[in-house]
């Protein structure tokens, strides 16, 4: 599939010289996703102080997070990293009691060889608490990427899905050690095989807040389709069970690494569909899913027709209008596609990373709706040059800028709508309801704006500057 | 290692793009991985700054790991010089770039040959300093660069200009009030027929820096950035500089009196006198020495007060408070620890106690031991208060985007002194509201008392004993509840009443 996107797809990269979220600031989302968690990012004062602030009032409120703040003794192996490492866990342990403690390596951490891989399950023997490594770091990731290496390194925690008739087998042999035991197993299995009768485990990964993380699931109910799990769970204690005859499918786009693990390291069939974002994605997404386990979907042409007509006012505004994504977040494909559904016009896609495998059936999708609204693809420029982006906007002029907030203010000096990107990672996007929240946000510029357009001040530099954009 | 949570003064490299960015037409490129250029972000939304940032990173990755920069980072600074043309280009390293121990000068070296721009290394260690530190450092690196290479070239005029004229040090991006502060030491020098000669670092240029001997003296607003640069000043050039903070009416007061002297030493035919202008603006155009006189200001007298900061404003405020008010101050601290002598000094007779930490659950710990009336710290310790239940001043960076105001907010010189006033008796409860709700047993007798930051499920409050917490004033409640229940904790008691509240009260006092 891959082979024949590229044949009429072309993609760029340009320098990597883009401004982006560091990946540590998954933690701001997924310890309040997993709610029995601690997150211990293991780095310096540079890293603290982007938490802190990226993170805002956040930050006030006991947040079940901190930094192992590495000094100057750490650094040049004066101090044992083992021994620091317990003192802090130890210390955690007694304060919080979380039923998982997850270590954030950093870029310091990988410059001077903390071997935390290694060092995570001595501790965890010695401590007796799970410690689950994941290497988030600004060298290799950006932003959302945070959230992959966590998820990815939690797969590895799943417990091994039973198969029903071979539990059945084993627990007579089992019987006879641990009656308990067995029955614990045996409530776990039950509940995920009683439900699904249709079709094999399904397992989502991709953290959703419980309130959207909801949606999807009762969407995949109404076609009859059980979801036997989520990963991540709401507690760690929950996470689901995998193996080679349990499903995966993602929800987000910036997945790639956790479903590699699925597949290989958990043998896991990974079912590949664009992403449950905007109407058409959701139909998209479910249509697959219930293709693959041999379900003839119902009323979803209908359903998909009803959200459209109740974003009609938002979608007169956009229609026509022209959108930038300078790329942060990687949600930018699945976004890009569901406003040129919308009627709007997208100059270009920025993006940090695109893995053309898992995003496959996003990509010859946000094709075929550009040949449906008969515009051309737009570029797609990965490890974007903000410098050089911004002299392209400079020629295209775009009705809005989706953009990182160092350069959001810069822009609506110049006359630039922008929108600010990192909302669209905190928002509920996912599913039919919340196509509305993704116009919400997108419009929220243009709404505003017309309300100051009259008033004869959209650029706001200083007259030496007004020609130099930059 | 260290369990961090928050801190108070960020790492190195912000202090050196707060000055690098603050100088106009200086470019800063960062040695660092995708996502520490976070400084972008900082600045346009706290400062909400119209033009982008001239802050770029040269981005380490994996390839940079395994084989160093190599051109990299000399390139960078090669299409910077291209693209923006700037004066000078900063190469400024970060914890990352400290333990990959690449060879930075080497690519400086490199670079200046090629570009236009001149190209220095920011020469701070993310280890050993933090923020405020490096952003020193960092200012008197670049005057020292400018003024050497004047020297050099044979261009470096050290006449005095004709009229009185001072440079004022150390206004920078993302200082707290900054920008309202210089307009009002501008102010104070115009009517003291002061020119402002240079300020340094906002809005200034490089070029001009050569310019600084011409000034008559130096000021140096705040004990944090710029004395280094006054220092040097003064050895190379035998500048003079005042380093007093005009904040308050009495400091003020003294600031002005030392730029007197020092600008009398420098003239032999006439002799200035500032005296009548310090009268005139302190009992009249200042309304703070009136106001600490009036009734209102009574209401406050004796009330305990805490007070944590930076060195500068922790410092003033500690002494505003207590010499200018008559408030107690129980407790005053600073979190740069690397200037606790020198705090120690500046607030020795003006508290009861004194707090020299970076740690800021020590500070939470201390207020909820004092229980004061009114905090005036950083952004952290209004969070605490909120949690406690006492109304916090923000007198201090670190702060958020509600602490760079659009209207005229200066916290030095005589405008300064009205509105530290203003914020001083607006944190307080206000003095009539404060008698009339003891008088009347509090406005919200519908308020939930059992809903507290206390999780104590063990006691119980009897109907009685509710009513009459409801009578003590808001302010006091918490403190009140939490003694009582303190008190019947020691006792093994579980149900409140009444009595059992009195008999707290009466084993507090004795």
């Amino acid at each position: 599939m891959s082979n024949k996107i590229s044949e009429t797809l072309t993609f760029e990269c340009e320098t990597g010289n883009y401004h982006t979220f560091c990946p540590i600031s998954c933690v701001a989302w997924l310890y309040q996703k997993i709610e029995d968690s601690f997150f211990l990012v293991v780095g310096t004062k540079t890293c603290g102080y982007f938490l802190q602030n990226a993170l805002g009032v956040m930050i006030f409120a006991e947040p079940r997070y901190a930094m192992a703040e590495l000094e100057e003794g750490d650094i040049s192996a004066q101090l044992n990293d083992y021994e620091e490492l317990k003192r802090l866990c130890l210390q955690i342990k007694k304060d919080r009691n979380p039923s998982v403690i997850i270590w954030i390596g950093t870029c310091t951490t990988e410059i001077i060889k903390m071997d935390l891989e290694g060092m995570a399950p001595k501790l965890e023997n010695e401590l007796n608490i799970p410690i689950v490594v994941a290497r988030a770091n600004g060298l290799d990731y950006a932003f959302t990427q945070g959230e992959d290496t966590v998820l990815a390194a939690m797969a590895h925690r799943c417990p091994e899905h039973v198969d029903k008739k071979k539990l059945i087998q084993d627990s007579n042999i089992q019987d006879f050690f641990s009656f308990l035991s067995l029955e614990k197993k045996k409530e776990v299995t039950d509940k995920q095989f009683v439900k699904s009768k249709k079709n094999p485990p399904l397992v989502l990964f991709g953290s959703l807040p419980s309130t959207v993380a909801s949606q999807p699931s009762s969407e995949l109910k109404r076609q009859s389709v059980q979801v036997s799990g989520w990963l991540p769970a709401q507690r760690y204690t929950d996470l689901p069970s995998l193996g080679n005859k349990v499903y995966v499918c993602g929800v987000n786009p910036f997945l790639s690494r956790t479903a590699t693990t699925l597949m290989r390291r958990r043998k896991c069939k990974l079912i590949g569909a664009p992403f449950p974002i905007g109407p058409d994605g959701t139909r998209a997404w479910i249509e697959k899913i219930c293709s693959v386990f041999g379900i003839k979907t119902e009323g979803l042409e209908t359903r998909e027709k009803q959200i459209w007509k109740n974003l009609k006012d938002y979608l007169d505004l956009v229609r026509g209008k022209s959108v930038f994504f300078m790329g942060d977040n990687l949600l930018e494909i699945s976004l890009a596609r569901f406003l040129i559904r919308c009627g709007m016009i997208v100059y270009e896609i920025g993006i940090p990373y695109l893995d053309k495998r898992y995003q496959a059936a996003e990509l010859l999708f946000s094709q075929n709706t550009c040949r449906d609204m008969s515009i051309p693809m737009p570029r797609i420029v990965e490890k974007p040059d903000n410098y050089n982006q911004i002299q392209r906007m400079r020629e295209l002029q775009p009705d809005l800028a989706i953009t990182g907030m160092a350069h959001a203010n810069p822009l609506e000096a110049r006359g630039i709508n922008t929108k600010w990107s990192v909302e669209f990672t905190f928002a509920q996007i996912h599913g039919f309801t919340n196509a509305r929240d993704i116009l919400e946000l997108v419009t929220r510029p243009l709404r505003r704006n017309n309300n100051l357009e009259n008033l004869g001040w959209n650029n706001l530099t200083k007259k030496e500057k007004k020609n130099k954009f930059n | 290692m260290k369990l961090a949570y928050w801190m108070y003064a960020g790492p190195a490299h912000i202090g050196t793009l707060r000055v690098a960015s603050s100088f106009k037409n200086v470019h800063a490129i960062m040695h660092a991985p995708l996502g520490d250029d976070y400084f972008n972000v900082m600045r346009s939304m706290l400062e909400r700054e119209r033009d982008f940032t001239p802050v770029t990173a040269s981005i380490v990755d994996r390839h940079v790991l395994a084989r160093g920069s190599q051109e990299k980072v000399v390139d960078n600074i090669t299409r910077k010089d291209k693209e923006e043309r700037p004066d000078l280009i900063v190469l400024t390293p970060t914890c990352t770039s400290s333990i990959l121990q690449e060879d930075l000068q080497n690519f400086v070296d490199r670079a200046s040959i090629t570009s236009n721009s001149d190209v220095i290394l920011a020469d701070v260690n993310h280890y050993r300093v933090n923020e405020l530190q490096a952003a020193d450092r960092t200012l008197e690196q670049i005057v020292r660069y400018y003024l050497e290479k004047a020297c050099k070239q044979g261009t470096l005029d050290q006449s005095l200009t004709e009229e009185p004229s001072a440079n004022i040090i150390g206004i920078f991006t993302l200082g707290f009030h900054n920008q309202h502060d210089c307009r009002e030491l501008k102010r104070l020098l115009q009517d003291l027929n002061i020119k402002v000669n240079k300020i340094i670092p906002e809005g200034g240029s490089v070029k001009d820096l050569q310019n600084l001997p011409k000034a008559w003296f130096n000021l140096v607003p705040y004990r944090e950035v710029g004395l280094m640069t006054a220092i040097y000043l003064e050895k190379n050039f035998g500048m003079p500089y005042i380093s007093v903070t005009p904040m308050g009416i009495v400091d003020t007061a003294e600031c002005i009196r030392q730029i007197q002297k020092h600008i009398n030493n420098l003239v032999s035919n006439k002799t200035f006198d500032y005296e009548s202008y310090i009268d005139q603006q302190t009992r009249f155009v200042s309304q703070a020495a009136w106001f600490s006189r009036s009734i209102d200001c009574q209401n406050l007298t004796g009330k305990k007060a805490v007070v944590f900061g930076d060195a500068t404003h922790a410092a003033s405020i500690t002494r505003i408070l207590a010499r200018e008010m008559g408030i107690r101050v129980s407790c005053t601290g600073t979190y740069c620890k690397h200037d606790a002598e020198w705090f120690k000094e500046q607030v020795q007779g003006f508290c009861d106690e004194i707090l020299i930490t970076d740690d800021h659950t020590e500070v939470g710990d201390m207020i909820a031991r004092i229980e004061p009336s009114a905090i005036f710290g950083t952004q952290m310790e209004r969070h605490i208060g909120k949690r406690l239940d006492i109304p916090c001043g923000v007198i201090s960076s670190p702060v958020h985007i509600q602490n760079f105001p659009l209207g005229y907010r200066p916290f030095l010189g005589y405008e300064g002194t009205n509105q530290i006033a203003d914020s001083v008796y607006n944190s307080f409860t206000l003095g009539m509201e404060d008698h009339l709700l003891e008088i009347f047993g509090g406005h919200d007798t519908k308020e939930v008392i059992t809903k507290s930051l206390s999780t104590d499920t063990d006691l119980t409050w009897n109907y009685e004993s509710q009513l009459e917490l409801n009578k003590i004033p808001g302010f006091v409640r918490g403190k009140i509840k939490r003694n009582t229940e303190k008190f019947a904790r020691q006792n093994n008691i579980t149900n409140i009443t009444v009595e059992i509240m009195y008999a707290a009260k009466e084993a507090l006092s004795a």
